[in-house]
């Protein structure tokens, strides 16, 4: 990482501790708006939030490992999770996952080429009145149908 | 998604109410009488474990601290349930109010409402929502002109953990940590967020607390059963006509409700999300209630052509991911019974080992520390049991409700 970078990560995760206060009770917030902005959390940005917490930079990699929507590694930059659960499943999640994947090139679990997108399986997004589901970043789709889906992502910027 | 408060019809919540009413009469009342409202009521959470909200509340109201906390759980993160979904995109009034009485009642000036990563969807038409109760001073200081009570709602958003909705891992989980459950005593009530007293409520019962406020205790006992009162919404998915939330009355069959949602050649009823139980025809006039088939409103329902080894392995694999690896005999059970369901899958079981696992989900049912891992086996012996002509017998041996 750049020495620029590593300062311009610094200031937005003392803003944040500014924001949000000093206290441990932040951690998940602040992990949360590096892992929106930045898509992941670097290893240099979980020492300064370890640093500027004055916690131990094990206790954060081991928050992070803990949830599902936060990762230590880039993936690519649009989170495309199509749930897995039960009624979804049933409703036909695994035509729309291969279609995904044909359309795509890559396997769930894994980024697109061009780093556009990464997939992966989510459990019940809480819309299985309207499965099969997927979630695209912050939103969410529903009724899905394998053409449906892909016409999604290819809306996608 | 589109709102459909309008359409919506119901006994006790999806009825009419004019925001912040509920709040104006508590504000009203002493504190003792609003909670003797609720006790009279009989009202039971509806996050799944049924506790009385009366007793919960008169606990945390008795506490002594300088700083107090009311926490909506928001979570809702058990396959089926999207209920409070439709409870937060269609009506918030009811939610808020709730948590607004409940900070009246027990001394905080607190509240937070713990939402699921998954309907950050939902955040900007939230956080719209408070700042307008802030200017019609339902939030904020004085509230309607109640001098020195003070409360605020924020939102906390979840990182997708199904556990942090069991109470303390949420705590935890707020206080940034891993979310994994505390042992327990002490209770939130008395030791909760920061360590300070804190009720923990789910979205639907807030939304009842609202009610009762409005209309009384009385009024709200008098529908559903004796044991279950009031109303519940159910988030039915699956194979029927209709799939969606609805207000029912408990008491209810199970017979009625797929009848009401248009399921046909129904097989099987799973109650109570993934961590409930699964039923077959034979057991289809029981009840939805807590006295009978008790359920925090995930009915999924399943028809002839499914494969409940399928659905099982599905549930399986759900626990094993959600799982928090805090205890062994959840972190090393549910990975055992999803190594059986994998055995039947292949047939390359016993019925000695299958019977062995039964046994290992009735510890797991006693031993584990939190409610994850006491309920997952729930799927595991139901299906296995209620199923076990399809699952182990080719279809033969005439059980199955057939
Ligand atoms: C694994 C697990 C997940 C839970 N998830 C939720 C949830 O998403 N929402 C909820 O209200 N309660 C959930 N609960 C129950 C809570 O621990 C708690 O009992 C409930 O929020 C209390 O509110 P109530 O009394 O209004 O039901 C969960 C429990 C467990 C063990
Ligand atoms: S029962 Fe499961 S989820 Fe609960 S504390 Fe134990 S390992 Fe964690
Ligand atoms: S099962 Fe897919 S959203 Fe619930």
């Amino acid at each position: 990482m750049l020495v620029v970078e590593k300062n311009a990560l610094t200031e937005e995760i003392e803003s944040l501790v500014q924001r949000f206060g000093k206290d441990r009770s932040s951690l998940l917030k602040i992990l949360h708006e590096i892992q929106k902005t930045h898509r992941h959390i670097p290893d240099f940005a979980q020492q300064e939030i370890a640093r500027l917490l004055d916690i131990h930079p094990v206790e954060v990699y081991s928050v992070i490992t803990f949830y599902a929507f936060l990762n230590t590694e880039p993936k690519g930059r649009n989170l495309v999770r199509v749930c897995k659960t039960i009624t979804c499943d049933l409703q036909g999640k695994d035509a729309v996952c291969k279609a995904i994947e044909r359309e795509l090139g890559c396997k769930f679990g894994e980024s697109s080429k061009d780093n556009k997108f990464y997939l992966e399986y989510a459990n019940c997004l809480g819309l299985c009145d309207m499965g099969p589901a997927m979630a695209v970043n912050e939103r969410v789709y529903t009724n899905l149908t394998p053409e449906k889906a892909v016409e999604i992502l290819n809306g996608v910027k | 998604m589109e709102n459909k408060r309008k359409e919506r019809k119901g006994a006790v919540l999806f009825t009419e109410y004019k925001a912040g009413k509920s709040i104006k009469k508590a504000l009203s009342m002493k504190r003792d009488d609003i909670l003797l409202e609720i006790k009279e009521s009989k009202l039971r959470g509806r996050g799944g474990a049924g506790f009385p909200t009366s007793t919960k509340w008169m606990l945390t109201a008795a506490a002594i601290a300088d700083e107090k906390f009311v926490i909506c759980n928001a979570d809702e993160g058990e396959p089926g349930t999207f209920k409070d979904r439709v409870l937060l995109m269609e009506y918030p009034d009811l939610v808020f109010d709730g948590m607004v009485i409940a900070g009246y009642i027990i001394g905080s000036s607190k509240g937070i409402v713990y939402l699921r990563g998954e309907y950050e969807y939902l955040l900007p038409s939230l956080n719209d929502y408070l700042e307008n109760m802030r200017k019609d001073n339902y939030l904020g200081e004085n509230i309607c002109g109640k001098s020195g009570f003070n409360f605020d709602i924020e939102i906390h958003l979840g990182n997708g953990a199904y556990v942090c909705g069991e109470e303390t891992a949420l705590i935890e989980s707020m206080e940034g940590h891993r979310g994994e459950a505390r042992n327990r005593p002490p209770f939130p009530v008395t030791t909760g967020f920061m360590k300070k007293p804190t009720v923990v409520n789910n979205v639907e019962t807030l939304a009842c607390v609202t009610k009762i406020v409005e209309h009384g205790g009385a009024w709200y006992k008098e529908h559903g059963t004796d044991k279950s009162t009031g109303s519940k919404l159910f988030s039915i998915s699956g194979d029927c006509a209709k799939p969606g939330v609805y207000e029912l009355a408990w008491g209810t069959s199970i017979k009625e409700l797929l009848e009401f949602v248009g399921a046909e050649k129904t097989k099987a009823v799973q109650v109570g999300g993934a961590s409930g139980v699964c039923l077959n025809k034979t057991q289809f006039d029981r009840q939805l209630a807590y006295e009978d088939a008790a359920t925090g409103g995930s009915i999924m329902i399943f028809n002839e052509s499914r494969s409940m080894l399928h659905v099982l392995k599905n549930f399986m694999e759900f626990f094993v991911e959600e799982s928090c690896g805090q205890c062994t005999p959840c972190r090393v059970g549910n990975i055992k019974l999803l190594e059986g369901v994998e055995m039947i899958e292949s047939g390359e079981f016993t019925f000695s080992y299958i019977n062995k696992l039964k046994d290992l989900g009735k510890t797991m049912q006693v031993a584990s520390k939190c409610g994850l891992g006491q309920s997952s086996p729930n799927s595991f012996i139901s299906i296995l049991e209620n199923f076990k002509d399809e699952i182990l017998n080719n279809g033969n041996g005439g059980s199955n409700g057939k």
